[in-house]
């Protein structure tokens, strides 16, 4: 029982510390993400404390913690937001996209790494964090405000974009010819439109396996019974080499109405929870010796992550008819980047794309996490202050503040 | 007066309008049933300058000051709690056969399936109407049954 005793003493130490950072973050009102991240470099291979019992744990929770992640945020949309987001926002997510993939792709391209890294560092620094961006919208007050729709819309088409580009990835990933690849490509595609019609005209079916409206509610049932339906799914896609994470996002957009409401209440702890290990494990798998090399290219990413968030939400907001100063906002808004960042990179870094990619991005994500909400927060003055000291340089030049 | 809805994808849905002494207030309903009211910035637009969020409850005392009755969520947990029954809500029009008759005499329930469950009246709910209950022009009846059921009530209270 010596192996039992060792995995309890090492989960318990890290689960403890993970606890004790995410107190400090919830104090300072930052995302928690960052500070996981740092606990996983600080563990592990070349880290303070080496984790050798529990990793095969720590590996199986950090795929749960995927799994989890993108099944709670399909949760968070029905079908006819996912949709009336297309509709109005399509044109603001094609820029979005490919604005902010740019840095990306280039950057692989810059250092060596060749095209699948490209492909993947694209959608490293294209997906914002709608968890990250939800919170500090909900923080700031700002859920009422008239440009938080087209944040939350450009949102959904990341979202959306994601469930195409996993299984792409993971088909190039795996090595696959691009006629393989576009074969996984096509049965992604295909379940990914057959489900958003299951969910719009027979979600109340689906539901039916999950829950039944008829009995009492039953947290218990519930979480068993969605874990369970999502776990599967998510096996079968991967068996299909679609991506695990595509499936579980596929479940939880197919669910809806107070039954989702519902699941997403009794598995939101267990995502916390494993996503948590997901970003350890991250962390682990990165060797903090590589870190410091990694950091002037992920400071110059960072600076165009929030130069090219900020323009794509500053002219999704206007063609939304919003007024400048909420132009500015929307577009700092966007700035954050975190777990599906992770996400994206895990899946090259299991696959063993560029040892260096690892540490580029999670230095990439450390700064994004934590400039994200600095940038949504003081966008407001720093935009006035720049604007009087402009106004103050010429002085008969136009107003602007009447625009405000 | 023009209240505009705004789908929020991920957390709910936001409806907002001017007053007429120019200031523009909102209310967001979230999800999970909590509310967040609203104030916009008189300066700019877009910007709210107090949004405070309010549990279900809170959200049903601050209607009930502002003196609507809260049978719209009423009959959404109605529907939510039975699977396949809706809640509809009639209104007893000046051409009405029914108008300053009994309940009673438009054996509803005999003739459609769907309950009426309660009327309302001057901004009153007077649920559970008894058979000598006599509808007056304005009413507005609320009954339970299948989709089918309900709308056939519709047409025998309008067309007899």
């Amino acid at each position: 029982m010596h192996d039992t005793a060792t995995t309890f003493l090492e989960l318990g130490a890290v689960l403890f510390v993970l606890g004790v950072l995410g107190h400090l973050a919830s104090r300072f009102s930052i995302s928690p993400i960052p500070l996981y991240l740092v606990a996983g470099l600080a563990f592990g291979h070349g880290g303070l404390l080496p984790l050798g019992a529990s990793e095969e744990f720590i590996e199986i929770g950090a795929e749960l913690g995927v799994i989890l992640l993108l099944l709670t945020l399909g949760l968070e949309y029905t079908a006819e937001e996912l949709l009336y987001g297309l509709r109005r926002q399509a044109s603001a997510g094609v820029l979005d996209l490919t604005v902010n993939a740019v840095p990306g792709v280039v950057a692989a391209f810059v250092l060596g790494w060749g095209p699948l890294a490209a492909v993947v560092m694209g959608g490293v620094t294209a997906i914002s964090s709608s968890g990250i961006i939800a919170k500090v919208l909900g923080d700031l007050g700002r859920i009422g405000n008239r440009e938080t729709p087209v944040v939350l819309s450009v949102l959904v088409l990341e979202d959306l974009a994601m469930a195409a580009y996993l299984p792409v990835l993971t088909a190039l990933l795996a090595h696959h010819t691009l006629a393989r690849g576009s074969l996984t490509v096509a049965v992604a595609l295909g379940a990914l439109v057959a489900v958003l019609y299951i969910a719009l005209r027979h979600s109340e079916k689906v539901t039916l396996l999950v829950y039944s409206a008829r009995s009492d509610r039953n947290d218990e049932v519930l979480l068993l019974r969605s874990l369970g339906l999502t776990m599967f799914v998510a096996g079968v896609a991967q068996r299909m080499q679609v991506s695990a994470a595509v499936g579980a996002f596929l479940v939880g957009i197919a669910l809806s109405g107070p039954v989702a409401e519902g699941a997403r209440e009794v598995l939101t702890p267990l995502r916390d929870l494993f996503a948590a290990v997901f970003f350890v494990f991250f962390g682990l798998q990165t060797d903090p010796a590589h870190i410091p090399s990694a950091l002037p290219a992920a400071s110059l990413l960072a600076v165009s992550g929030v130069i090219t968030k900020v323009a794509t939400g500053w002219w999704a907001a206007r063609r939304a008819g919003i007024a400048s100063m909420g132009r500015y906002r929307a577009g700092a808004a966007l700035v954050a980047r975190g777990e599906f960042s992770i996400v994206i990179a895990g899946l090259a870094v299991v696959a063993g794309v560029n040892a260096k990619l690892g540490p580029l991005a999670a230095c990439y994500v450390l700064l994004m996490a934590v400039l994200g909400p600095l940038a949504a927060r003081f966008v407001e003055p720093t935009v006035r202050t720049f604007r009087r000291w402009s106004q103050r340089r010429q002085p008969s030049g136009p107003t602007v503040t009447g625009d405000v | 007066m023009d209240v505009e809805e705004t789908p929020l994808p991920g957390i709910g849905l936001r409806h907002d309008f001017s007053t007429r002494s120019g200031r523009r207030l909102g209310v967001v309903t979230r999800h999970d049933g909590r509310r967040d009211l609203v104030i916009y910035d008189a300066e700019d637009p877009d910007a709210s300058r107090e949004s405070i969020t309010l549990t279900a409850e809170e959200g049903d005392v601050l209607s009930e000051l502002l003196g609507a009755p809260h049978i719209v969520e009423k009959l959404a947990d109605i529907s939510r709690a039975f699977a396949g029954l809706v809640g509809d809500q009639i209104q007893i029009l000046a051409g009405s056969p029914y108008a300053n008759r009994l309940l009673g005499d438009t054996q509803a329930r005999t003739r459609t399936g769907a309950s009426i469950v309660a009327v309302v009246r001057d901004h009153q709910v007077l649920a559970s109407p008894r058979p000598d209950f006599r509808f007056s022009v304005g009413d507005v009846v609320v009954v339970v049954g299948t989709p089918e059921n309900t709308t056939a009530v519709g047409r025998l209270l309008r067309e007899g």
